[in-house]
């Protein structure tokens, strides 16, 4: 009983020190974001002497935040959407068509999970169709590397819906796309908006695909407007935590807001067997 | 962009040959996959086992352990900047805090202690999202299952290893199929935290990558991520086989 006592203790002493290693570093950020420039340069965890709210003023006009935020909203929000859409109605024939050239396709798509993208070939390629350094590029560039997951994801969601339903609709009379957008899309729901908050937050992070693919400024999303933020401004630690703050709210929100979808969704491929 | 000239495998040649370290960063980068992807799937095990059971708080420990993996690891490559810095960074002047001053480290800056820090940065983000993934594995194995165990005289370990690993073989390949592809393609976090630094020390076949493209030298870029592109290309074919063949017995 002693020993259970003890080792009970212990769990909780690794959870309680766990947590504090997680959370510190967003306690620093967020009390150094209201802080003064000598303040903040000291990087500890003291409570700020005045706050001062004016750091995220200057931080939205100086680093260029309401552009940045705008596009990063685009990229997220056009990508995310048109992806989803268009790889549930590709994943939903893949299933249901079950030709051993589906299945080749099917695996082709798989395979591109794990393929990394060459941007060098890609520039050549938009160049080539007119889209480099366009906002259209970007958003073709984050729709193609969301493919193989939603299909993935979206696949084995739609094996879950019974083929007699199909033939329901089809009997009554409804054609392919009928079929599709009026009766198995609601069916979808659950798994779709969970597959789209998983690619907002994902091009939300997403670094490298705009910093190869947007060669002006204006193009950029918050990510890389932080980065070239923090790079002009290294010893004013205030500034560069206050957008820090700014541009992981709209995720953290997207999170909470849809955090079953989000957990449920990353644990799908863990228990389907 | 506009002028090619086809110059055969020179590129290659280079890449294997030159004074550069382009090789270097070639095992670097699986280097990275292996001990990184290690670090994350055995202590997430652990904790996933420790928070399963009866555990106060453990709803609240397990959100708070999954938070990192929902920022953007740009933003996390900075908050540590701040946090290894060697004069005043929040890691040093806890060590010194807790009269642990002779563990201080130039963190990003020294070669015997920068890659421990990155794959400090790495797990410190990784853990809760792999932990999770654990948890609903977890969770799918009946209790009889460890009654039985725990009847037959099993100690900890022995149910770790013959009734919780086998049952959760499905979350172990979903860990291990994103923890390779995430190893392999690492990026951002490196090109924040020390941008290959120091010296060529922690450079990747990315980092490289990108320093050449934004160079102007394109041929030697897309001839190190064609590289990259075997490498996943030969470990995705054989992850797919794999899957299709899971598929089939079902």
């Amino acid at each position: 009983m002693v020993k259970k006592r003890v080792i009970y203790l212990l769990k909780q002493l690794v959870c309680i020190t766990l947590s504090v290693i997680v959370i510190a570093p967003f306690y620093l950020v967020f009390v150094n974001s209201f802080k003064t420039k000598n303040e903040a340069a000291r990087m500890n965890l003291s409570w700020p002497k005045e706050w001062l709210f004016s750091n995220y003023l200057v931080v939205i006009k100086e680093g260029n935040l309401i552009q940045g935020f705008s596009n990063s909203f685009l990229y997220a929000f056009v990508s995310a959407a048109v992806g989803v859409i268009i790889c549930a109605m590709a994943a939903f024939v893949i299933k249901r068509r079950k030709s051993k050239l589906t299945r080749r396709i099917y695996y082709l798509i798989i395979c591109g999970f794990f393929f990394p993208v060459n941007f060098v070939t890609l520039l050549r390629i938009f160049n080539f169709i007119g889209i480099a350094n366009t906002r259209l590029g970007v958003i073709i560039a984050f729709i193609s590397g969301m493919i193989p997951f939603c299909i993935f994801t979206i696949g084995n969601f739609v094996n879950s819906i019974p083929v007699e339903i199909d033939e329901a609709a089809v009997i009554d009379g409804a054609n392919g796309l009928l079929l599709f957008f009026r009766i198995i899309m609601p069916l979808l729901m659950p798994v779709l908006i969970t597959t789209f908050l998983l690619q907002f937050m994902g091009v939300w992070s997403d670094f490298m695909t705009p910093l190869y693919l947007s060669s002006t400024s204006k193009m950029w999303p918050m990510n890389l407007a932080v980065y070239n933020f923090f790079g002009k401004m290294t010893s004013n630690w205030q500034y560069v935590f206050a957008d820090i703050i700014l541009t992981c709210l709209p995720v953290v929100t997207v999170y909470f807001i849809g955090q079953k979808y989000i957990i449920s969704g990353l644990t799908s491929g863990s228990v389907k067997q | 962009m506009q002028d090619i000239n086809f110059i055969g495998f020179d590129n290659y040649i280079e890449i294997f040959t030159s004074n550069k370290n382009y090789a270097q960063g070639i095992i670097n980068t699986l280097k990275f996959t292996v001990i990184s992807n290690i670090i994350k799937i055995t202590s997430a095990l652990f904790l996933a086992v420790m928070l399963q059971k009866e555990i106060k708080g453990r709803n609240i420990y397990r959100s708070i352990l999954y938070i990192p993996s929902i920022l953007p690891f740009l933003i996390i490559g900075i908050i540590f900047k701040s946090i290894l810095n060697y004069n005043n960074g929040l890691l040093n002047t806890v060590l010194d805090a807790l009269h642990l001053g002779f563990l201080k480290q130039q963190w990003l800056s020294d070669l015997n202690v920068v890659w421990k820090a990155i794959y400090g940065v790495d797990a410190w983000r990784g853990i809760g999202y792999v932990m999770t993934i654990f948890l609903a594995g977890l969770n799918t194995i009946p209790n009889s299952y460890y009654e039985a165990a725990e009847i037959d005289g099993a100690n900890f370990l022995q149910k770790l290893w013959h009734v919780t690993l086998p049952m959760m073989t499905g979350a172990i390949t979903i860990n291990l199929v994103f923890g390779i592809t995430y190893g392999l393609k690492v990026f951002d976090i490196i090109y924040v935290l020390t941008n290959g630094g120091p010296g060529h020390a922690t450079e990747v076949i990315t980092t490289y990558s990108y320093t050449l493209f934004a160079n102007g030298k394109y041929g030697m870029a897309t001839a190190l991520n064609t590289i990259l592109f075997v490498i996943t290309a030969l470990i995705g074919i054989m992850i797919v086989k794999y899957m299709s063949k899971m598929e089939v017995q079902q």
